[in-house]
């Protein structure tokens, strides 16, 4: 592969493109609204027709309102379907011959889609996931030939410093920082590992990357791999994640052919090749030291931390290891340049973020916004607020490790500071909206629940201590809790957080410290009478000595 | 000056934090000179008197009549002590609570041996029925002080008698901690 | 190697390039807890007890697997550490059946033992009594989970002293459970060399010899280190 094929490749596929484009959903959220029957009903009406001259119907990754899936956009004119059924699909084809459909229409202008800023998910939706030439189309796999072709490794590394990215993992870490310590180690074997792992409850933002946008995160892999000096790659996925594994194997399949991975990368002296490794279900997995044993073939735990994995990773050797969305944030900043990306965002938190917007809110889907962008943006505007005209109550961010952001913030700007601030994380992106009817001690035992059942069972603190937690806030809801065990649960918060060994644990008790801190009537409201005066020390006994 | 008011409770053990209790042998002396001991199996009370100052609960909460009775010994006791392992840890008596109820220990003991007429006990108001999970003394009143053992021996029965007779906080360490 | 100077507990102390911050405290005389450190196999970090506080971090970091740093000061004795460790104590205790008192290993136990130098005269969480096996299958030993403290020792020496690799772990958090081979009972193992030497590892009575009753099992760690002194120094000290 060579760039002037390249260009060909896109020339091509540019010029195939037919007058009239029906883009119809595949991801899994609309796949399980049956959205696999529409694509073919689709297909079969175009020839049913006898437009396949002028419609190509094309089935895309994910669209972002999933409530409303499965979708289907016909461009031109531009009209977005909304809960599009297989009987739907003759009416709307007919729509290209000026045809009339009852299908519901989508606003395309509303907020939910005008105040997105695409970069990471700038391909989903529009193009075949499928197709490595759509891909190329779309101007991909550019970026990794200039930095093979023009850039020296601390170039690409200095590149992504100043673009100011920072890991979209859960902790911010920055990612140009974590390059640069990978690139500066001296080992001649070095590994780069794109965590896939993403477990937390109502996230789904790498799912829904890796199933629109396979070959965007290879391509991230394949630059970062150049610039920190590793020639092997492996991608871990959690095998509840079909599709994106059969996407990113097909995507891998086709790169390797084009000779963008594997040996001479884009005929350079350069090789990299790429595997997958699928997890088998463990949550703690997605936590790098565990992740790593994993994909070691040994039992999925965290070890200590140091020596960190940019040291001593993968075998023992250094290791780069990032999240899905990071990794895939890297070829527009090699495209478009470190300025225009660190332009985006707020000071401290650059670019855009994707979420998954769930919970007690309108419009449920995927978003892309620009850092910095406040919570009432997101779910007042953007997610349309609670359906059936409901109070705001809470927003939960950063899945188990977060926490419940009450209403009265509303107007915090959505970046990592801002976040951590209020006790709660920016996390991998998982957003949860809640009303006036759900009850915050609830919430904090479904995390509490969730973790005690997730813990990997290495460390005293989160094996045990998530056990006695859970079940505190068991009597709490019970109402057989007294005040005596609502302080237990505060200490056993402390302890946990305090004594853990790997992340999973020293969040585990943030669902109930946030909770307890912006919500703490709740708790009380549930307390039961203590039947006994609290013991005190009692005073010395009379007249003995 | 007035006698300080002991008692003693035998709640679901083996009598043998008692039986060590009576291994002070003639410290027991020293102890008469300042208190009395007004109730447990040592005397003859049948009621639990008010205002006890010290009352020593050997063995765990094992049925609805020792949950009666600790509630009432809280309220009429100033320093409630958790005596010996049972009565801190659950121990022996507790060995049951992995089955999850009574019944399966009920039907060892009444149903499985038995050749004639098998019958579980059931006598209201006579015979008390079995918690389905034994509790530990402080998972049913709330205990002030702690003296692990099984049984704990005289000498370390004296440390902690003679501390809070003292007037002092009781502190047992290192050795006089060990349970079992 | 490189020797290091650092202090612990007020106490300017010595060490060598490498050497954790458990080793060296030790060398020195000071104690750290420890439940999951066992002389002669790699460290895991797992049982928290041997945190300390490292002066200019908020993060405590356990002792066995901190490696020693020039000008380091390192607190061991905090009221809050003391404090941490009784708690982890008491959720251990909790977490299984640990009955001293009918225990094979009464009067030999590690948990026991720590229980009574670190304080903890109860227990103040709710116990959770699970319903736990005993695997008896074995010609010599037998496992009891109500005793099991999940440190791993058992698993570590099997892999890495003896080489049989028969003992590891099987489940995830509560349900976590060592287990020998593929969760077979350990009388069927087809790996075990019956070496002995996870027993003697074992901190609890979770492991013990078949014939022993209350108090009887005392655990020999001296075996252990005698083979490991001899592999790693090729000295052969009994």
């Amino acid at each position: 592969m060579v760039l002037a094929e390249l260009i060909a490749i896109k020339e091509r596929e540019l010029a195939a493109r037919k007058p009239v484009v029906i883009t119809c959903c595949l991801a899994a959220g609309c796949l399980s609204s049956a959205g696999q029957a529409v694509k073919e009903a689709l297909d079969q009406a175009v020839k049913t027709a006898s437009l396949d001259a002028e419609v190509e119907v094309r089935g895309v990754g994910c669209m972002r309102l999933c409530c409303e899936g499965p979708l289907v956009f016909i461009d031109p004119p531009g009209t977005l379907y909304q809960q599009v059924k297989p009987e739907d699909a003759a009416s709307l084809v007919g729509t290209v011959r000026g045809g009339t459909t009852h299908v519901a229409r989508g606003e395309p202008n509303h907020p939910f889609f005008a105040r997105q800023m695409s970069i990471v998910l700038e391909n989903s939706g529009f193009m075949d996931p499928e197709r490595i030439e759509a891909y190329i189309a779309r101007d991909g796999y550019l970026a990794v030939r200039n930095v093979l072709r023009e850039m020296t490794p601390a170039e690409v590394v200095s590149e992504i410093t100043r673009s100011g990215l920072r890991g979209r993992g859960g902790a911010g870490y920055p990612t140009g920082l974590k390059w640069s310590t990978v690139a500066k180690t001296s080992s001649a074997k070095k590994y780069v590992i794109c965590n896939a792992d993403e477990g937390d409850p109502g996230a789904f933002m790498d799912r829904s990357v890796l199933e629109s946008d396979p070959h965007r995160v290879l391509e991230g892999m394949i630059i970062a791999a150049y610039a920190v000096g590793a020639d092997q790659g492996y991608i871990y996925v959690r095998a509840e994640y079909p599709l994106a594994i059969s996407r990113l194997q097909t995507a891998i399949r086709q790169a390797k052919q084009l000779g963008l991975l594997g040996s001479g990368v884009f005929e350079s002296p350069f090789n990299f090749n790429l595997d997958i490794r699928i997890g088998a279900g463990a949550f703690v997995c997605g936590e790098e030291t565990a992740l790593m044993a994993s994909v070691e073939g040994r039992r999925g735990q965290p070890r200590p931390r140091p020596p960190f994995p940019a040291e001593s990773g993968l075998f023992g050797q250094p290791t780069l290891i990032n999240n899905v969305e990071t990794f895939a944030c890297v070829p527009p900043i090699l495209r478009r340049g470190a300025e225009w990306f660190a332009a985006i965002g707020t000071e401290r938190s650059k670019g855009t973020k994707v979420f998954a917007l769930a919970g007690k809110v309108k419009h449920t889907g995927l978003i892309e916004v620009p850092m910095g962008m406040t919570l009432r943006e997101i779910v007042q505007d953007m997610g349309g607020g609670v359906p059936d005209g409901g109070q705001i109550k809470a927003v939960q961010t950063g899945g188990p490790s977060g926490g419940c952001i009450p209403a009265a913030h509303l107007d915090t700007p959505v970046d990592y500071e801002s976040l951590g601030r209020l006790g709660s994380i920016m996390g991998s992106g998982g957003m949860i909206v809640m009303d006036q009817q759900d009850n915050m001690v609830d919430v904090a035992r479904f995390f509490m629940e969730f973790c005690k059942d997730e813990s990997c069972g290495k460390c005293v603190p989160c094996r045990a201590g998530t056990v006695q937690m859970h079940a505190l806030l068991c009597r709490l809801l019970a109402r057989q809790a007294t005040a005596r065990d609502l302080a237990k649960l505060e200490e056993l918060c402390d302890l946990v957080r305090n004594t853990s060994l790997c992340g999973l644990g020293i969040t585990a008790p943030n669902p109930v410290l946030s909770t307890l801190r912006f919500f703490r009537q709740e708790y009380l409201d549930l307390l039961a009478p203590e039947p006994w005066k609290p013991a005190t020390p009692p005073a010395p006994l009379p007249g003995l000595g | 000056m007035d006698r300080l008011k002991i008692a003693t409770v035998w709640l679901g053990g083996c009598s043998g934090c008692h039986m060590s209790l009576l291994d002070l042998d003639e410290w027991l002396f020293e102890l008469a000179k300042v208190a009395d001991v007004v109730y447990g199996p040592l005397v003859d009370t049948k009621e639990y008197p008010a205002a006890v100052d010290v009352c020593l609960v050997e063995g765990a909460v094992a049925n609805t009549e020792h949950v009666e009775l600790m509630h009432q010994i809280r309220q009429r006791t100033r320093v409630l002590v958790a005596f010996g392992d049972c009565a801190v840890t659950g121990n022996v008596t507790a060995l049951r609570n992995p089955l999850g109820s009574a019944a399966p220990v009920l039907e060892r003991a009444y149903l499985d041996p038995a050749n004639l007429r098998p019958a579980l006990p059931h006598e209201p108001g006579v015979v008390p029925p079995l918690l389905d999970r034994v509790l530990p003394l402080q998972e049913a009143v709330p205990v002030d002080f702690f003296l692990p053992g099984c049984p704990p021996p005289a000498d370390r029965i004296k440390a902690f008698l003679q501390e809070l007779l003292a007037g002092k906080a009781p502190h047992l360490t290192g050795a006089n901690l060990r349970f079992g | 190697m490189a020797a290091k100077v650092f202090t612990i507990d007020g106490q300017e102390i010595s060490a060598t390039e490498g050497q954790s911050v458990l080793e060296a405290a030790h060398e020195a005389g000071i104690r750290i807890p420890t439940l999951c450190h066992l002389e002669g196999v790699m460290d895991v970090g797992a049982c928290r007890l041997c945190l300390v506080e490292i002066a200019g971090s908020n993060k405590l970091v356990p002792a066995c697997t901190t490696q020693v740093a020039d000008g380091m000061v390192v607190a061991t004795t905090s009221e809050r550490l003391q404090r941490y460790r009784r708690l982890l104590l008491e959720l251990l205790f909790a977490e299984r059946n640990h009955v001293c008192a009918v225990c094979v290993s009464n009067g030999h136990c590690e948990l026991q033992s720590l229980a009574m130098h670190l304080g903890m005269d109860h227990v103040s969480f709710p116990y959770t009594f699970p319903k736990l096996e005993v695997d008896l299958t074995h010609r010599l030993f037998g496992m009891d989970h109500n005793r099991c403290v999940l440190c791993g020792r058992c698993v570590r020496v099997c892999w890495y002293v003896e080489g049989a690799a028969t003992k590891n772990f099987s489940g995830r958090g509560a349900s976590s459970r060592i287990i020998s081979d593929l969760n077979q009972p350990w009388g069927e193992s087809r790996t075990c060399t019956a070496c002995g030497k996870c027993v003697h590892a074992c901190p609890t009575g979770a492991l013990f010899e078949k014939g022993t009753t209350v108090g009887e099992m005392q655990k020999d760690r001296g075996k252990l280190e005698y083979i490991v002194t001899a592999r790693e120094k090729k000295q052969w000290i009994v």
